[in-house]
């Protein structure tokens, strides 16, 4: 016999509780959910674009029937559960019904606050909370011109913009100096008033509500304290919501204004679990989504007796939802006494933003106008990171946003419906706001999957964000910076190093046993990372896994778009001679290559090669692997340095060999480029590579975290040393603890930005023993390393994957 | 319906693939951990990218090219993605691998 598990709301709280726990036990329970309003789930926060005619009911159903009939869930809508018996484990609803249960969840949400005013139970006032409302809105606007709108916050303005849009004139009543007073500042608030003024909506400020005057049972004006009085066809009242607990009072369940849960989501009844608005956590209600889906899958958890996650509260931020009108805020934005703020404020420009710090972190933030980096404030935020570091540029932002591919728009409100996002998968805005909308997302990856933006470089992440952010309005919360490697495990990619080193995994299998993995053998995304942080963690120890390996560093070469690959052989410091030049065109002729192409990294790339003749290609090419395919050492570049250079300082062409040939064949988290420039002439951009290194008069200075890629990074100032042998003790150190300490997958510029360059120049340039350590370190970790191209070439035998089996 | 020996399963890694031509026509034949073999059309049905030589996990294989996660037990690519490759009947018999080519 199946358990019983009865669900009283079917909002979005309470089937995204089900949902969590259908993923985990599909089969555990028998559900029955009850909803008061006669529809499946649907998206609430949608209902403002509904109003504003820029989506319909349909678009915005999350749950149809047919899923709910697909998942052997019993439906009862239009069914408002009005009894819990707690003794003989059963709910009723107003229709009679009554229905036993083993478990219980309440998510039964919150009701507007209607005002206890004379007249507010007239015909034409209306709260703004269902589907219901919003129909109700859109009838009125049909036949009457005045709207009232009382409440200047988040909910009464989308409200205010949508009866605007449906033909209304509309005024919004607001108690307070400036509209929304819980999200933004004095100044902030008076520019969102100013741009919805000139969208045609008028504002009464510091008035109070005194009375609905009626005739004929229909509202027809409001009249304020101050004997004022204005026409109204149709008032709705938006000032704030109510937790909806009554139900769960009246059986006896402690309230105290919520349902109280605790850190499992678990109600004073045992068998009783609640979630959502409804619910009093650690005397804080929520009327945000991004904090009900945290409880809802806590929840799940504990209803399918895994008993693991705890919830321990949200940190909210809101953005608004009406078009074309960009705030964010987060946090203590107005600050007191003992805080500092960082403001920039251009009237003219319509933009204004103001920082919050405490104690060397940021607090709260306000941003009006431009709220590209609200996401990036907002993590600073949560995750407590220190921000002396960046403090001088932190109010220009985080700049995340790669340089090319989206028309040089770094703005999302500034860019219209057909213009493209993603320049690699040409996505436009329009279809991701759509996306958005239509299938109910919530995350830049149910984004990245559902529409493939940002999928690919990733260098629109940062505008599929925004559009996103904006979208979804406080529905948004963006991921924490420290999140799990993959959907098999719930350990982010530290805490996997941790485990590594402490219990000396050594194999795929035992640390994923170890380490308790969802999955069987893991995914295409989890193993890769952690065959890398094994062989990193345990050199020679650690058995490398090929099948973990994507296949450019299984085959060591780079596969193309025709399933053909490139061999790029190295040329230490881009230095080549006639012998190899003669025996690089002797083997394209043998092999037909189609292509052969100068690389950017000084070297010579034959493309469309057949996998089954890499082995006897390289064998007689004789030169080895340049790595041109691997999370691994890609080339130095060189200028030519003082040998030829009428004004070469240093020998940049020798050191970069050097360089080369001491670092050749290792492995990191991504690839790893050097340059090596003989003057500050700079002719080897060593500006932007991981490790550029620039030669003057009196030594070497040493640059770090340079890309030249997606987003343009200029490496940063390390250090200056006198000698060769320095330059690679130093940069050794720099790569081995890179190597050590970055998240697979992150260049050096994302290691240094996460730990801070005062990091990194305490480990090398202040702790001169660890330097030396570490540099040993990698020596030992390179030593005995073989060319994998003459490796294969020597054992065919074993190594059967070049070889085609024809029938 | 004949069945064509193929090779040892032991010549396919576990969580690998091997390349059978046949004619004009590539076929990926996997090996799951578990030691169970599929094969498929060895074309991804987003851009043709040689499923072989992808990443293979539990019983899907990622493309090398996008990275499309294909089943498979049925060809079919994981959503939201939208397409199928085809399956070729496979069977192991002593240790040997069996296709079923004659389509």
């Amino acid at each position: 016999m199946k358990q019983k598990l009865v669900v009283v709301g079917n909002g979005m709280a309470g089937m995204r509780a089900v949902e969590e726990l259908l993923k985990i036990a599909p089969d555990m329970y028998d559900i029955t959910v009850f909803g008061d309003e006669p529809y499946p789930n649907y998206n609430r926060i949608m209902l403002s674009p509904v109003l504003a005619n820029e989506q319909t009911i349909d678009d915005i159903i999350l749950n149809t029937r047919e899923w709910y009939a697909e998942n052997n869930i019993t439906l009862r809508t239009s069914a408002r559960v009005n009894k819990i018996d707690r003794k003989a484990r059963t709910v009723t609803a107003e229709d009679g019904t009554t229905v036993p249960y083993d478990r219980l969840l309440l998510a039964t949400g919150s009701k507007p606050f209607i005002l206890p005013i004379p007249g507010a139970d007239l015909q034409g006032v209306l709260g703004y909370r269902d589907i219901k409302d919003t129909n109700d809105m859109i009838e009125a606007a049909k036949t009457h011109k005045h709207a009232v709108v009382i409440g200047g916050g988040l909910l009464g303005l989308e409200a205010a913009n949508g009866l605007k849009i449906q033909g209304m004139d509309v005024t919004v009543v607001h108690k307070n100096e400036w509209l929304l007073e819980r999200q933004l500042d004095k100044v902030s608030g008076k520019m969102l008033q100013k741009s919805l003024e000139a969208r045609g909506l008028t504002f009464l400020l510091q008035k109070d509500t005194e009375q609905l005057i009626a005739k004929d049972g229909r509202v027809v004006a409001v009249r304020f304290k101050d004997g004022q009085e204005i026409p109204a066809d149709l008032v709705v009242m938006a000032v704030g919501i109510r937790p909806n607990y009554a139900l769960a009072a009246s059986a006896g369940i402690h309230c105290n204004r919520g349902i109280v849960v605790n850190d499992t989501m678990q109600t004073y009844d045992p068998r009783i679990y609640a979630v959502g608005e409804c619910v009093s956590h650690r005397g804080m209600t929520y009327g945000l989504v991004a904090p009900l889906f945290e409880m809802a899958k806590v929840c799940a958890t504990h209803l399918a007796n895994f008993g693991i996650g705890l919830y321990k509260g949200s940190v909210t931020s809101t953005k608004l939802k009406v078009t074309g009108i960009d705030l964010f805020s987060a946090g203590d934005f107005m600050g007191s006494d003992d805080t500092e703020e960082i403001l920039l404020h251009d009237a003219v420009g319509g933009v204004y933003k103001k920082l919050v710090i405490k104690d060397d972190t940021i607090i709260g933030a306000v941003l009006y106008g431009d709220t590209t980096d609200g996401a990036w404030y907002f993590q600073l935020l949560r995750d407590r990171k220190p921000i002396h570091e960046i403090r001088d540029h932190l109010m220009f932002g985080q700049d995340s946003l790669g340089n090319t591919g989206h028309q040089g728009q770094d703005k999302v409100s500034a860019m219209t419906d057909e213009m493209e996002v993603c320049g690699c998968n040409g996505v436009c805005k329009g279809t991701i706001v759509k996306a958005i909308q239509e299938k109910g997302l919530f995350t830049l990856d149910d984004v990245k999957k559902q529409t493939k933006a940002g999928s690919s470089c990733g260098s629109c992440t940062g505008l599929v964000e925004q559009i996103l952010a904006s979208t979804l309005g406080g529905g948004y919360a963006p991921p924490s910076s420290s999140k799990a490697v993959c959907g098999c495990t719930d350990f982010n990619h530290e805490e996997v190093r941790e485990e590594i080193r402490k219990h000396k995994y050594l194999s795929i299998p035992s640390a994923m046993k170890g380490m308790g993995w969802k999955t069987p053998n893991g995914c295409a995304t989890c193993r890769p990372a952690l065959n890398y942080y094994l062989i990193s963690t345990w050199p020679h120890e650690a058995k490398d896994d090929p099948q973990s390996r994507f296949i450019n560093e299984r085959v060591h070469a780079n596969i193309q778009k025709d399933g053909t690959y490139s061999v790029v052989p190295r040329m230490y410091g881009g230095v080549t001679s006639p012998d190899q030049l003669r025996k690089i065109a002797d083997v394209a002729d043998k092999y037909k290559v189609p292509m052969v192409k100068v690389t950017g990294g000084q070297r010579i790339d034959l493309l469309g090669v057949k996998k089954e003749d890499l082995t006897n290609m390289w064998a007689d090419l004789d030169m080895p692997s340049g790595y041109a395919y691997g999370k691994s050492i890609r080339t130095v570049k060189t200028c030519v340095g003082s040998e030829f250079c009428r004004f070469g300082t240093q020998n940049s062409t020798q050191l970069g060999i050097d360089i080369e040939k001491a670092f050749d064949h290792m492995w990191a988290p991504h690839k790893v480029k050097f340059a090596v420039s003989g003057c500050p002439r700079n002719c080897a951009e060593s500006g932007i590579k991981d490790v550029g290194v620039i030669g003057v008069d009196s030594g070497w200075e040493i640059y770090v975290g340079g890309n030249g890629g997606i987003k343009t990074e200029v490496a940063q100032f390390l250090c200056k040393v006198k000698t060769a042998e320095e330059v690679i003790e130093y940069s050794g150190a720099f790569i081995q603890l890179y190597r050590e300490e970055a998240r697979y997958l992150d260049r050096t510029v994302h290691w240094i930005e996460r730990v801070g360059l005062d990091y990194v120049k305490k480990r090398i340039l202040e702790d001169a023993e660890g330097r030396k350590a570490a540099y040993e370190r990698l020596l030992y970790a390179l030593q005995g390393a073989v060319d994998p191209w003459a490796e294969r070439v020597n054992k065919r035998d074993e190594h059967k994957e070049f070889d085609t089996i024809t029938v | 319906m004949s069945w064509t020996k193929i090779c040892p399963v032991n010549d396919i890694p576990a969580l690998g693939a091997r390349v059978v031509r046949h004619g004009e026509i590539d076929i990926g034949v996997f090996r799951t951990q578990d030691d169970r073999v599929f094969a498929l059309n060895n074309s991804c049905p987003h851009k043709g990218g040689p499923l072989s030589q992808g990443i293979v996990y539990g019983d899907k294989v990622a493309c090398p090219l996008h990275s499309w996660k294909i089943s498979l037990v049925d060809g079919k690519a994981e959503e939201p993605d939208v397409g199928q490759t085809a399956c070729y009947a496979v069977k192991v018999e002593n240790g040997d691998v069996y296709l079923q080519l004659n389509k």
